[in-house]
């Protein structure tokens, strides 16, 4: 059974179906990849297993079951739940604070103070591979880093609140190449403690980074399959011709 | 409109200078028994000029698939194509070798006339040469099925060899003078056999460009 599950889920805007009663099983300790072109509901995919659907009005039909737990039930509470499934997004988006109170902040809101706040902050810098570059200049405001850095911190700050699963929508395209090459290089790392979900224009940093990928087109999920296959051999036309370009 | 029609040409002008290479190999182990049968010492000299296209045609082919790998980043049954052109380039070219081999064997052998008349090397040659048609065929066409027997091909053309070794060996024993002669007549049946493993080494990386599938041909 995979740690993240969903049956039939479909997410609409008004009348318009974004994704189209998706079945997927996401295990755990994975990277998971999403692909396919523009529109084809990639990210309505990845913010609906945080629910960040409904912050644009989006209505959520079927059921998305962490741990067997369906999020979309009445009981779930929607601040616990984006705590455990964390969310890095495209652009990298520290607040305007320090290098330490952006990383504090999750861990301040849960009432974490003091030595045990510095130990968190020190840790999640360390896992986002970032605490060599920071650790003398932490009250130095994160508007100072690089893009690269930048998005780096975000991961820590999202690492900072201990969450199950990361979901990242297109972490790296405002990035370099070398700030790519390291943040694929971190997503390998923190795959051993935590649960990814990428969303990805990237088709080479799909094949890179991912053990799974799965390809959308047109609100549907065409084909998940182990990532090696989806490049190699695809099994369903569409996927082929959109890996090769072979589309539009 | 189509995306990325300039690539889909470079792989299609890709896979017609491999199926050139792999004709121009075909007719020199062709040409290599015709030489040998007829002790056509001028036909034997134009395999070996004509190898050095064949070489040259083999950097060509992977300079292409080097720069499509590197500027295209090809997937699925492209990078496949790809991969199968770099893998059987190798085999075409070997073949054009081993053609060549018989060549010189041919102009060493000269008018000497041969120990025993010509008839399971021309039949391995016909076998082999058989297989490389096909091959050349399911590589344009995409048509596995005529690539499924080449095992028993295979077989059939291994048992040939052992059976002209044999008779080799018998004919020095009895006739030790004609040591040198059946020594380049083993030689010319190694040599098809040999080719026959490279047309099964294609035939699987063929079949592995259509289906995605890796099987073993020997």
């Amino acid at each position: 059974m995979g740690l993240i599950e969903t049956e039939d889920l479909s997410v609409l805007y008004g009348d318009v179906p974004a994704i189209k009663r998706v079945n997927i099983e996401i295990e755990a300790n994975k990277i998971t990849a999403v692909i396919g072109p523009s529109g084809c509901g990639k990210t309505t995919f990845l913010r609906a297993l945080n629910r960040m659907n409904e912050l644009n009005g989006a209505r959520t039909d079927g059921k998305v079951l962490i741990d067997g737990e369906n999020i979309y039930n009445g009981n779930t509470d929607v601040n616990m739940l984006r705590r455990r499934v964390g969310m890095v997004f495209q652009q990298p988006n520290p607040f305007p604070m320090s290098i330490f109170d952006n990383v504090a902040y999750g861990p301040r809101i849960h009432g974490i103070r003091n030595n045990k706040l510095k130990r968190i902050v020190e840790e999640s810098l360390r896992k986002a591979a970032l605490w060599e570059e920071v650790h003398d200049r932490l009250d130095s405001s994160a508007l100072m880093l690089s893009g690269g850095q930048q998005q780096r911190l975000c991961i820590a700050r999202a690492l900072a609140v201990n969450p199950e699963i990361i979901l990242f929508d297109e972490p790296c395209s405002a990035l370099d190449p070398i700030s790519t090459a390291r943040i694929e290089a971190l997503l390998r790392e923190l795959k051993k403690d935590y649960t990814i979900v990428i969303v990805t224009h990237n088709m080479q940093q799909a094949a890179r980074v991912s053990d799974y990928t799965a390809f959308f087109l047109m609100g549907e999920l065409i084909e998940f399959d182990e990532t090696t296959r989806i490049f190699e051999r695809p099994k369903d036309k569409r996927t082929e011709d959109y890996i090769t370009g072979r589309f539009g | 409109m189509t995306l990325r029609k300039e690539y889909i040409e470079e792989l299609e002008g890709l896979k017609g200078e491999v199926l050139k290479m792999g004709e121009l190999a075909k007719e020199s182990a062709k040409n290599a028994i015709t030489a040998l049968a007829n002790r056509d010492a001028e036909l034997a000299s134009k395999i070996l000029k004509g190898n050095a296209i064949i070489d040259e045609l083999e950097f060509d082919i992977e300079n292409r698939c080097m720069r499509l790998l590197a500027l295209q980043q090809p997937m699925a049954s492209d990078l496949r194509t790809i991969g199968t052109c770099m893998k059987i380039i190798t085999d075409f070219d070997r073949i054009s070798d081993l053609a060549g081999d018989i060549a010189e064997i041919v102009l060493r052998m000269g008018d000497e006339p041969h120990v025993k008349p010509l008839i399971d090397i021309p039949r391995m040659s016909e076998i082999s040469q058989g297989m490389i048609a096909d091959c050349l065929k399911a590589f344009a066409t995409g048509d596995i099925k005529i690539l499924e027997d080449f095992s028993a091909r295979d077989d059939m053309i291994d048992a040939l060899f052992d059976q002209v070794r044999r008779e080799l060996i018998t004919i020095t024993i009895e006739r030790p003078r004609c040591i040198a002669n059946a020594g380049h007549l083993l030689f010319v049946a190694l040599h098809l056999e040999r080719i026959g493993d490279h047309a099964c080494n294609i035939a699987s990386r063929i079949i592995y460009m259509i289906t995605g599938e890796k099987r073993k041909l020997e």
